[in-house]
This record gives structure tokens, sequence and C-alpha cells, in this order.
């Protein structure tokens, strides 16, 4: 299985690579050495976004390049960055206003709602959707669904009105998670617990206890997930 | 309660939630249930102008296609019909919808674009603005829900261009439309006319040459107060943006000039039903209308 080679076009160029690599992996395969457009190599980071062609096809699509798998004669290319503007703004001064978006990306109501954006994204989100919630400055559908954008920027490089939809989300979490996210009361129980000194002895005992002690407590922990 | 397909817009979830509340609750009463698309996206603004420009109705058939999918998940039983509030959503989702159904070779490049959606449009959805809506579910019958008749209100009612024109998609006659009339006759208002109703109020040109706007407005409401209405019914919320909130701008041109409170529809329904004011937003009305509404005793 590792003998296996097969080819593909990185830069438009024929190599030929071990199958069930990356496209970091391949690319290392073959002698690039990657100083941008590579990162965490585990699919979190945003830095690898890249697009690509399979084999013989019209279509475009975008992936990450630590995740996305080599197929034979797919075209792949890295594109590790996007220009697009950054609005400086003051989180403690800002207003949780549906106005607040067109006030710092004003181009957001170019919006054609075509789509292109959500075709590539290689985390599969439903970007148009995020973009018109904050059109309509929908706050909580925004967050909710830009949850898991990791900013690769290739929906700001594919759309036709030149959006920078992953800007614009983050603004939307940042004044979601800070003006209007339902507070939980767990922290300040835990806090006032601490307070209270119910862990201190339990604490001073770990801090005494040798290593071995503690390793054979940890391994021997009770694990009760408790999620209400 | 017969459920129907209904696209709010933007503005009717910011700018003009006013519209919507009223909207709601008033066809509520009627057994009418708006049921909102699931998903939708922004209606797409302004139709194009030009015959090849398909991009740009690419946001209506999105919105056309939810109203299939609503069928096929049976949030509405065999309704193909979407009702709209705003004029200027009215006027792009209805040529849209006309574009594709004439022309079967953009219907098919436009399906083609739009292939991450579950199902193709079908070019089956009927685009309707709540007016006729009402006006096929029949004046009698909101006669027979009206608990305050508005009597000795003199309302004027303004209808822009987006309701009426082109003629292919506007509701009513445009050159002497009565649909308005109808209804606020039917609440017990005294309906009076504004030979300026037909003015455009200047649309979009308030973003860029505001004077333009405040010019427009000044004239549209001048008249209508000339003919002695004391409030103005409209059904679009860039038309009432316009001739509600610039009269603040209007008074800095013309200190004479008296403000005029500008409805939607939908508010007069509310309390011609005799329904909460909280279903009114009179909040977001800039001029406001609560003291005249007092006047003659429904609020």
């Amino acid at each position: 299985m590792q003998n296996q080679l097969i080819p593909v076009f990185i830069l438009g160029k024929k190599y030929y690579v071990p199958r069930g690599s990356t496209f970091i992996t391949a690319m290392e395969h073959v002698g690039f050495k990657l100083k941008k457009g590579v990162g965490c190599r585990e699919g979190f980071c945003g830095a690898c976004a890249s697009l690509y062609r399979l084999d013989a096809e019209y279509k475009l699509h975008g992936g990450l390049g630590c995740q996305t798998v080599v197929q034979p004669n797919m075209q792949i290319v890295q594109i590790p960055f996007t220009p697009v503007p950054k609005v400086i703004y003051n989180l403690e001064s800002i207003k949780p206003d549906p106005n607040v978006f067109v006030a710092h990306y004003p181009e957001l109501y170019r919006c054609l709602s075509c789509n292109t954006c959500t075709k590539i994204c290689p985390q599969e989100l439903q970007v148009m959707d995020f973009v018109q919630a904050t059109i309509r400055g929908d706050f909580a559908l925004a967050a909710n669904l830009s949850f898991d954008c990791i900013m690769c920027g290739l929906c700001s490089a594919r759309c036709p009105s030149e959006i920078a939809q992953f800007n614009v989300a983050l603004l939307a979490r940042r004044i979601f998670g800070k003006y209007l996210v339902e507070k939980g009361s767990w922290l300040q129980h835990r806090k006032d617990e601490i307070a209270s000194g119910k862990f201190d002895d339990g604490y001073k005992e770990l801090v005494r206890s040798s290593s071995d002690q503690i390793m054979k407590r940890y391994y021997e922990r009770k694990i009760d997930f408790d999620t209400t | 309660m017969t459920k129907i397909p209904y696209f709010p817009g933007c503005t009717l979830k910011t700018k003009a939630r006013n519209f919507e509340k009223s909207a709601l609750a008033s066809t509520g009463l009627l057994g009418i249930e708006l049921t909102e698309l699931p998903r939708w996206n922004c209606c797409g603004a302004v139709y194009p102008l030009t015959s090849d420009d398909l991009m740009q109705c690419v946001a209506s058939v999105g919105n056309l296609i939810r109203v299939q999918e609503m069928n096929q998940t049976g949030m509405v039983s065999n309704e193909y019909r979407l009702v709209v509030l705003c004029s200027m959503c009215l006027n792009v989702l209805k040529r849209s919808h006309k574009r594709m159904i004439e022309q079967n070779e953009q219907l098919k490049k436009i399906n083609e674009f739009m292939y991450l959606e579950k199902e193709p449009y079908k070019g089956n959805v009927t685009v309707v603005h709540l007016l006729e809506l009402l006006k096929e579910h029949g004046f009698e019958k909101i006669r027979d829900a009206v608990k305050k008749p508005l009597s000795g209100l003199r309302v004027s009612p303004y209808y822009g261009c987006a309701l009426l024109r082109p003629r292919e998609v506007g509701i009513d006659d445009p050159e002497n439309p009565k649909i308005q009339e109808e209804l606020l006759s039917t609440l017990g208002a005294t309906v009076v006319d504004n030979p300026l109703k037909l003015r455009c109020c200047g649309s979009y040109q308030t973003v860029r040459d505001k004077q333009l706007v405040i010019n427009l407005a000044y004239d549209i409401l001048s008249r209508a107060q000339d003919a002695g209405a004391e409030a103005i019914s409209t059904s679009c919320p860039l038309c009432s943006f316009n001739i509600d909130n610039r009269q603040k701008e209007i008074i800095k041109n013309h200190s004479e000039f008296k403000p005029l409170p500008v409805f939607y529809f939908t508010q007069l329904m509310t309390v011609a039903f005799g329904l909460s004011q909280e279903h009114c937003g009179f909040e977001q009305n800039h001029i406001d209308p609560q003291q005249l509404l007092k006047d003659k005793g429904v609020l």
C-alpha cells in the first residue's frame, strides 16, 4: 500500500506521491518546504486553505491541505492568504444593534445570495445563510451557523461581491458572546464554592502527594460526565 | 387556520418590525397563518435592469424553491402561494418568477448554477401581496372582524411604484388603483384621495440624494393634507422611510409643514380589529400616530 504512487498536479506540474497523502504531505514528499499555508495540521487553524479540481472535472473545490486526501490526477494549489479589510472596533463600546454590520462592513449588502461562498467552504458550513443572518441582524443565527468557521478565507476569495464573510461572522460571534448569549450560572457557582473553601483540603492533599500517588489517583479516577 | 408561506424580507425583521407584527396579528385573527419560509435570504432588492443579468435573480429563485420545500416537508399543504408584505420584495420576487417561467433557457441555467439546492425551481409558485390575499379572502369577512371602526379617521392611501408597476406584476390598475381604498373603507375609515398617491417616493435615492426625496415627500404629503388627510396608509418600508422618517427634514425646509402620521395598512387593521396595541409597534413609526388614534376613540 505504501509503495503505491499516484500522479497529482501541484501548481500545474505533475508529481508522483504516495496514495493516501494529504495535500500537505504530498507537497512535502516531493520537496516543497512549507513556511506559509501550513499550521496545526489538524484541521483547526485554517492556514492550509487550498483549491483543487478532480481529474477532468470542471468543478472547483475548496479544501484544507492537511485534511484532503489526494486522488489520481487531482490538481491542487494552496491559497495561504486572502487579503480582506480588517476593521478595528472596540468591543466594549460597540452596540449589539443590526446596524453594526453595515457600519463596519458596508460591502456586506452587495450579497447576491449566489451561494458561491457555501460551495467553496472546506468546513461545509452554510456560509450564505450566516451572511444573510448578519444582513438582517440575527446575531444568534449568525453565531451558531458560523461556529465552526476556521477563517481560512476561501469564501472571501471567491465572493463576487468581495465580502469578507469570515470577518463579518467573527464580529457577530463576538457581539453575541459578549452581549447576547445567556450567561451560565455555573461559573459563579464554582467561584463561590472555591471561595467557601470547599476544595482547600483536597487541593492541599494533592500538593503533598508524590507523583506516583498522583498518577495512581489519575488512572483510577471515576469518570462521571454530568451534562446538566 | 390556513397556513400560507410567507416571505418577510430583511427590513421587516429590523426597521419595519411594526409592519410584520401587525400583519401577523391581524391575519391571525382572520384565520390566516402566515408561515415564515425556513432559511430565507434577501429577495434580491432590485430586479436586474438588463435581460442577460441572471445572477441577480438567484436570490429570488432560492426563496421560491423554499416554498416548494415547505410543501415537501409538510410545513404547508399543497400551498404554492407566497405572501409578501414589502412592495419592493414583491416586485423583485414576482418579476424573477415571471422570467423563470417565460425563459426556459434561463430557468435551466439558474437551476444548474444552484446545484446545492435539494430540488430545482419548477416555476409553480404564485407570489401574492397581502392586499391581494385579503381581497380574495373577502372584504365582508374583514368587515365582520372589525370591533373598533376607524370612523372619522381620514386616511389617504399611498401606493408608490413597486406595488403597481410594471403592469405585468402590478396588483391593481396602475392608473387608478382601488384595493387599499376598499380595505380602508371596510375598516370604517374615511378615504381621502391624493392625486399624488402614485408619485414615486424617491426609493433608494434616499441614500444618494436626500434632498430629492425630501422634495418628493413634501409634495406627496402636502397634497394629501390639502385634500383633508389626517394620515397616510402605505405598504412599503422604503416608502414609509421616505415619507415618514424624512418628515423631520421636511420641517427644516418648510417650517409651516404639519407632521402627518404614516401607517402600514396592517397597523390600521390591527387597531380596527381591537387587538392589543403591542402588535402595532408604534414606537417604530417616526411620526407618533397614537394621539391621533386616541382622538378618534380607537386606541
